[in-house]
């Protein structure tokens, strides 16, 4: 008899136990009834849609992709790929024009950014939600991301000369976020790399890392994106560079969903490609140093992302934010925002969007801190808005409470 | 990174080990693949045979109440078990007749909860059982999504509504002088079990439903968070991956999520499970432990690891890790001086130490004891 030596399956669906740890741990099964749930959209589903395609079941797109059934599960069934990757193979359905805009960041922002203070104005306005929210049902009750009239790159590239004077060079994947909306923290970034003789380059020409494409079932402009991107990191790293990155999401992209869910080989540049906190810590440990101020008191929440959390990556954050003397540091409990990128943003996810962020938002409110820590920008428009504290990128606090 | 002591494995063993290092002013970090067997937990303690008084602190400390009193608990299938000490709200009884009459309460729609199979066992030892399953609005949301209305679904809900439920059985007692519920209260709120046997005029017994046990997870979310309280690092969803040993003591281990980023520490804890967490493997010529490679004790011949009888005792689920007096992890005959395997991946190794939970916990003190009592490196 001949037996198989290991069990091998495409996702690990095979090892699914049915042990239901995953279903404990889903955000969206304990607010959305008609979501069937990680195990049934999962490994149970998937068995019936090997069968047959038929059986591939549309309250699928409810699944927010946070990656915590992942996590928890104890026999390492890739649940969430599982999803995701069979809305890529089965949903015939078109995206809708809402989904469309949503999902086109980079081209929203090209947009909106040379007209910035009056898309600023205009978005803020009750009849430019209620527009929105009838004609293309975005959630009026949303505060819209800000635009900057100035883009990160148009910044960095006039500092070109300055940046390539240190020693030692990393490249940054600064995501549409910090171009479009907050060249902040990519400035931050920028002063504290330059604090560890580090210059920062920009790739050349990132595209969208085109996490919102796949969940908006456009992943065959996600996959065009994807080659793009693994073509421009190939050039940084082959020139010996690492590329750092401050979005959690845009990172867990890059590096796992690209090969993982739109089969985009990216073995060759995946090792190199970190986020900044990450980068940073391994910089310290190595013997670099960071003086901080020794006025800086402040208490901070740290809120690990969703994707943050699946990279396993939080710790960095976590140890760096440490460090900072004077900086009161509490870890707040492992739980989703809610906001899961432009699902939020829908008018049919919102209210589940505010039950699943609730629990995180009443800790913050009894934790009371000066800010929340974040890597991810989603989390940092849901809990702001929904709690009215600040956050802010632990880069950003770094770069705070260095001393000049 | 580096740390005193890294734990592989966030289970029972895991988090009872971490939490005695971290209050002995250790910096810990704990390595977990997924959840682990705490989502199984009866609640109940076997074979801890004296009077534990630092597991109860431990505990206490987490906001966890435990009782010792030795005698038998209930297992879902109107089964008994011996067991000494429990979670406050599973009930020990000193012999299984435990009432005359008994009311079983369970919902409309919920599978995993054998309310006849509990009555049947209970029948048995001459108790005499009535069924009622409440039908409460309330739930109509979970039952929209039929095959995911389980334990921790409805434990949600009921932290919420475990009034109404109140309510409701003391309209249906008539002259029972117990009430069977199942474990479904108290996921957040750990006074619910409390506050509900003070509102129901007859003994309350909380009995397990089908897994995700909720006693399991709240024991879980209360050790988890006592730990990162007192500064530990839990690393959630990661694998360690292999290990630097050199000279007969572990240096770093490597990790699915760190990569090339090695945790390197003074001493290392093996926690990592048996089979189901895959601190043990098997194929079919040989059983091993992944990461350190560790001797394991088993049959050679294959045809030994099965009894023939499915419900007879399996010789497999008593393999394990071999290890010397003070749990050291053995490989290739040599003890690594600085690493401890502990909880279940000693299988039955060690029996002096009882099974399961107990096993868990006493190893777990073992080892701590051995590493604050050994010189840091």
């Amino acid at each position: 008899m001949k037996l198989q030596e290991y069990t091998e399956s495409k996702y690990n669906f095979e090892e699914c136990m049915k042990c239901t740890v995953c279903t404990a741990y889903c955000p969206v099964l304990q607010v959305n009834p008609l979501y069937p749930g990680p195990k049934q959209a999962g490994p149970d589903g998937e068995r019936l849609r090997l069968k047959d395609p038929y059986f591939f079941n549309y309250a699928l797109k409810y699944c927010m992709n946070c990656k915590r059934c992942e996590v928890v599960c104890p026999s390492g069934v890739k649940v969430a790929d599982l999803i995701q990757a069979a809305r890529i193979k089965y949903d015939r359905s078109k995206p809708k024009l809402r989904d469309r805009i949503l999902a086109s960041t980079d081209f929203m922002g090209s947009l909106a950014r040379p007209f910035a203070p009056v898309v600023n104005g205009v978005t803020g306005l009750g009849i430019t939600k209620t527009a929105l929210d009838t004609l293309l049902k975005i959630e009026r009750q949303r505060t819209f991301p800000r635009y900057s009239a100035r883009s990160f790159e148009a910044w960095l590239r006039r500092r070109e000369k300055e940046q390539a004077a240190f020693p030692e060079q990393v490249s940054y994947f600064h995501g549409c976020y910090v171009n479009y909306n907050e060249p902040k923290l990519g400035k931050d970034l920028v002063k504290v790399l330059n604090a560890l003789g580090v210059g920062v380059r920009l790739l050349e020409k990132e595209k969208c890392c085109g996490i919102a494409l796949i969940t908006n079932g456009m992943s065959e402009d996600a996959t065009r994106h994807a080659r793009h991107n693994v073509s421009v990191l190939r050039k940084a790293v082959s020139e010996g560079r690492k590329v750092v990155t401050t979005s959690s999401s845009c990172t867990l992209t890059l590096r796992d969903e690209y090969p993982n869910l739109l089969g985009v080989d990216n073995a060759d540049v995946r090792d190199a490609l970190l986020m900044a906190t990450r980068y940073i810590f391994e910089r310290i440990e190595a013997g670099a140093q960071l003086r901080f101020r020794t006025d800086y008191h402040r208490k901070v929440a740290y809120h690990v992302p969703c994707h943050m959390e699946r990279l396993g990556w939080g710790i960095f954050s976590e140890k760096l934010l440490r460090m900072i003397p004077g900086l009161e540091f509490t870890l707040l409990d492992s739980a989703c925002c809610g906001m899961a990128g432009t699902y939020g943003f829908k008018k049919e996810n919102y209210a589940a969007s505010q039950a699943v962020g609730a629990p995180l938002f009443e800790q913050i409110r009894a934790v009371s801190p000066d800010i929340v820590a974040c890597d991810c920008e989603t989390c940092k428009w849901q809990i702001e808005m929904s709690t009215g504290y600040t956050v802010q990128n632990p880069v950003s606090i770094l770069a705070d409470a260095l001393d000049e | 990174m580096r740390f005193d002591t890294v734990i592989i494995g966030g289970g029972l063993a895991g988090l009872v080990s971490s939490i005695s290092l971290q209050q002995a002013g250790q910096r810990t970090a704990i390595i977990s693949t997924g959840q682990n067997a705490l989502h199984f937990f009866s609640g109940s303690f076997e074979s801890m045979e004296e009077a534990p008084r630092r597991t109860v602190e431990l505990f206490a400390e987490a906001g966890i109440r435990l009782h010792y009193s030795p005698g038998v608990r209930l297992t879902p299938l109107g089964t008994f078990r011996d067991a000494a000490l429990s979670l406050e709200d599973i009930s020990l009884f000193p012999t299984p007749q435990f009432g005359r009459k008994i009311l079983l309460v369970s919902f409309m729609g919920y599978l995993d909860f054998f309310t006849s199979f509990l009555a049947e066992g209970l029948e048995k030892q001459g108790m005499s059982c009535r069924i009622r399953s409440l039908d409460l609005p309330e739930m109509e949301q979970l039952e929209q999504s039929p095959s995911e209305m389980r334990s921790v679904q409805i434990a949600r809900t009921m932290d919420r509504i475990w009034e109404k439920v109140v309510q409701e059985i003391r309209v249906l007692l008539r002259d029972e002088d117990t009430v069977v519920l199942p474990q479904v209260f108290g996921l957040q709120d750990t006074s619910v079990p409390g506050r509900i046997r003070q509102g129901i005029p007859a003994r309350v017994v909380f009995a397990g439903t089908m897994p995700p046990s909720v006693p399991g997870i709240r024991t879980q979310m209360l050790l988890k968070r006592r730990y990162e309280v007192l500064g530990g690092t839990y690393l959630m969803g990661d694998e360690a991956t292999g290990a630097d040993v050199r000279d007969g003591r572990v240096r770093s281990i490597a990790t699915k999520n760190l990569d090339t980023h090695g945790l390197e520490a003074g001493h290392f804890i093996l926690a990592s499970g048996s089979y189901f967490s895959k601190g043990l493997r098997s194929n079919p010529f040989r059983i091993n432990e992944p990461v350190f490679g560790l001797d394991v004790d088993y049959a050679e011949d294959r045809n030994r690891w099965y009894h023939p009888d499915f419900s007879g005792e399996q010789p497999y689920m008593g393999y394990g890790v071999r290890t010397d007096a003070v749990l050291h992890g053995i490989r290739d005959g040599q003890p690594i001086r600085n690493l401890y395997a502990i909880g279940s991946i000693l299988g039955r190794t060690r029996p002096e130490l009882g099974s399961a939970a107990g096993l868990a916990i006493r190893s777990a003190f073992v080892a701590v004891d051995e590493i604050l009592k050994s010189d840091p490196e």
